[in-house]
């Protein structure tokens, strides 16, 4: 069977002067549809991990396979393609650009796949609709709280309908209730076959995520759907 | 399906990168836009002064002129009388008419002036035949007519009645020559390809001897031949004036001065566009300054691009692309002002309103080369940014 997302001994090491070892042989499998959250102290390797499956940076050693790809073996241009047609990204800070429309924010989505602007923005106007944006699409990024910013960032990463959809602390920024709300959203991707993965500090957010996997100094030290579950080290 | 980016996108991120630092971005093409108005203008404005000289160049290339080249005592000595029906029976001679210098004779106002404040003017006699045969038209009044050889009328080039402050013929005027006064009957334009008739007062032969007791005989001559035969005709112009050869005389094409002065603007064209090259050399810098600075500045935005899926080539082309067309729209402005420059300054000067077309493409092209280069190092250093560095800098 393929999976959606298939780690296996991935170590990410930094050189000097960082020199630190921010995974430390990660084997993780991840099924279409599955909703994971990814939770650890800070420095534990979250972000590293979330970079390494969204082909951002590659791994030191070990092999990182989407949908049965390998990627370590695709160069720059074929990463961005992987990028472009079967990953979407959320991140903390929104990354809105503050001159376009809400609108046209999302169409940018769909910008590196080639996709006709008319098109792009019928698409884009349909997302808006499902994330409950439909009255903002003539706005400016710069007009919306803080909620609705993370919502037209969640419609700017499913606007090209990605297999796995990768979030970085997507509630980090947000109040407790519009956190929530926006981990709702995302774990209600899983609905129609995305995979979604989220990193989080936030207790609540990853519980609402089917399952939780928990990291410590670049190791996985527990994960809540069994196969993958290692005893905390004592120390 | 590989990530790619269509070209009506890629304009379209450029523009909107621009629109979103409309500030900064108006000035930056202001830089170019000034860089190629002076570019265009110094071009525009040499070719429309050299269209003017090009244009009478090409009427009074056929003038020729006699001079005797030997003088007693500081007065001139006269060509012989024979000289002009002479010359004028060479088969390719159109016109001919003398002058004749009035030497020592002061012009004056009246005589309150000093007789030593001449400005620098003379007294010519002249013909009937000087106007059509030097091109020249009167700016007021009337010619020397028949009745000019008996009475005391002058006719004053554009240059002497500037001097005199003469500007209307409405009422009679009078001038005085050397200590008799004469009645200026008419002014004449400027002559560009015989200065000294600018600055002359013309008089009849006929007045010139009587009065002032000049001796018979012109001291120049003028001639057109035909266009294609000049040289043929300044050939035989010596032996002609003076066949026995006892006097020197000059033979000269007085529109030589007009190539020398066509010359004269084309050396400050190359000095100008070397300015002008400068200009635009400093306003590149400015334009990869800020194209560098808004690289550090949105290393958020190309991290998001590159999670969006788009290739290092995307994310040079974006920048690359905004340089040039922050370049090519201050090249476009440039043009425009170069335009009207060189049309006031055409206005002017009063001539015609030409600018190459080659000056409106090499100001455009090297808007365009500027801002690609410009860009070249932005665009290459926001490819380079690896996304994760890019995404984690805010």
């Amino acid at each position: 069977m393929t999976h959606a997302l298939e780690l296996s001994a991935v170590r990410k090491e930094y050189p000097p002067p960082t020199a630190v070892t921010a995974l430390d042989g990660i084997d993780l499998v991840v099924d279409a549809g599955e909703t994971v959250a990814i939770v650890g102290a800070s420095g534990a390797g979250k972000s590293t991990l979330l970079s390494i499956l969204g082909t951002l940076e590659r791994p030191t050693s070990g092999s990182v396979r989407i949908a049965g790809t390998d990627t370590s073996a695709l160069s720059d241009p074929q990463l961005s393609e992987v990028r472009a047609t079967r990953l979407g990204f959320v991140f903390q800070q929104f990354f809105l650009l503050e001159h376009l429309t809400v609108l046209d924010n999302v169409a940018t989505g769909l910008l590196y796949r080639g996709v006709p602007g008319r098109v792009r923005r019928q698409r884009a106007a349909e997302v808006l609709c499902e994330v409950g944006l439909e009255g903002r699409i003539r706005h400016r990024a710069g007009q919306l709280s803080g909620g609705e910013r993370q919502r037209v960032a969640i419609a700017r990463a499913i606007v090209g309908r990605p297999a796995v959809l990768l979030a970085d602390e997507p509630t980090g920024n947000l109040d407790s209730a519009t956190g929530a709300g926006i981990a709702e959203l995302l774990s209600s991707r899983a609905g129609d076959g995305t995979t979604v993965v989220l990193i989080t500090h936030n207790a609540d957010v990853a519980a609402s995520m089917r399952r939780q996997v928990h990291l410590r100094d670049g190791r996985i030290v527990a994960d809540s759907r069994g196969q993958h579950a290692v005893a905390a080290p004592s120390s | 399906m590989p990530s790619r980016l269509r070209l009506p996108d890629a304009i379209g991120v450029a523009t909107g990168g621009l629109r979103a630092r409309r500030i900064r971005a108006a000035l930056s093409a202001l830089g170019i836009a000034i860089a190629v108005a002076a570019v265009v203008a110094v071009l525009g404005i040499a070719d429309s002064a050299k269209a003017d000289l090009l244009t009478q160049l090409g009427e009074q290339g056929n003038l020729l002129t006699v001079a005797s080249a030997e003088s007693i005592n500081g007065r001139t000595v006269n060509l012989p009388d024979t000289a002009e029906p002479m010359i004028a029976r060479i088969p390719p001679v159109q016109t001919v008419t003398a002058v004749g210098s009035v030497d020592n004779v002061t012009v004056r106002r009246s005589r309150a002036i000093p007789a030593e404040q001449s400005g620098g003017m003379n007294v010519l006699a002249a013909q009937g035949s000087l106007l059509p045969t030097m091109s020249a038209h009167l700016l007021l009044g009337r010619y020397l007519d028949a009745a000019a050889e008996h009475y005391p009328v002058t006719v004053l080039g554009y240059e002497a009645a500037k001097i005199l402050g003469i500007g209307s013929l409405d009422t009679p005027t009078q001038i005085l020559l050397g200590d008799h006064y004469f009645t200026v009957t008419g002014v004449l334009a400027p002559v560009t390809v015989a200065p000294e008739v600018d600055v002359a007062a013309l008089i009849s032969f006929g007045q010139a001897q009587q009065v002032f007791g000049r001796a018979a005989g012109p001291s120049r001559i003028y001639l057109r031949a035909d266009p294609d035969q000049v040289a043929d005709v300044a050939a035989v112009l010596t032996a002609t004036t003076v066949p026995d050869g006892k006097d020197d005389v000059q033979v000269r094409r007085p529109s030589d001065l007009l190539v020398a002065r066509i010359a004269a603007k084309g050396a400050f064209v190359g000095l100008f566009l070397g300015l002008g090259g400068i200009a635009l050399l400093i306003a590149g810098v400015g334009i990869a300054n800020i194209m560098v600075i808004s690289v550090l500045e949105r290393r958020g935005e190309i991290g998001l691009r590159r999670a969006l899926g788009a290739r290092r080539r995307h994310v040079a082309a974006q920048f690359l692309l905004e340089s040039t067309l922050l370049a090519a729209a201050g090249g476009v402005l440039g043009i425009g002002l170069g335009v009207l420059a060189t049309a006031v300054a055409a206005r002017l000067g009063g001539n015609p309103v030409s600018v190459p077309p080659t000056a409106l493409a090499a100001g455009l092209g090297a808007a365009l080369l500027v801002g690609a280069l410009a860009g070249l190092y932005p665009a290459g250093r926001a490819a380079r940014l690896s996304p994760v560095e890019a995404l984690r800098s805010l």
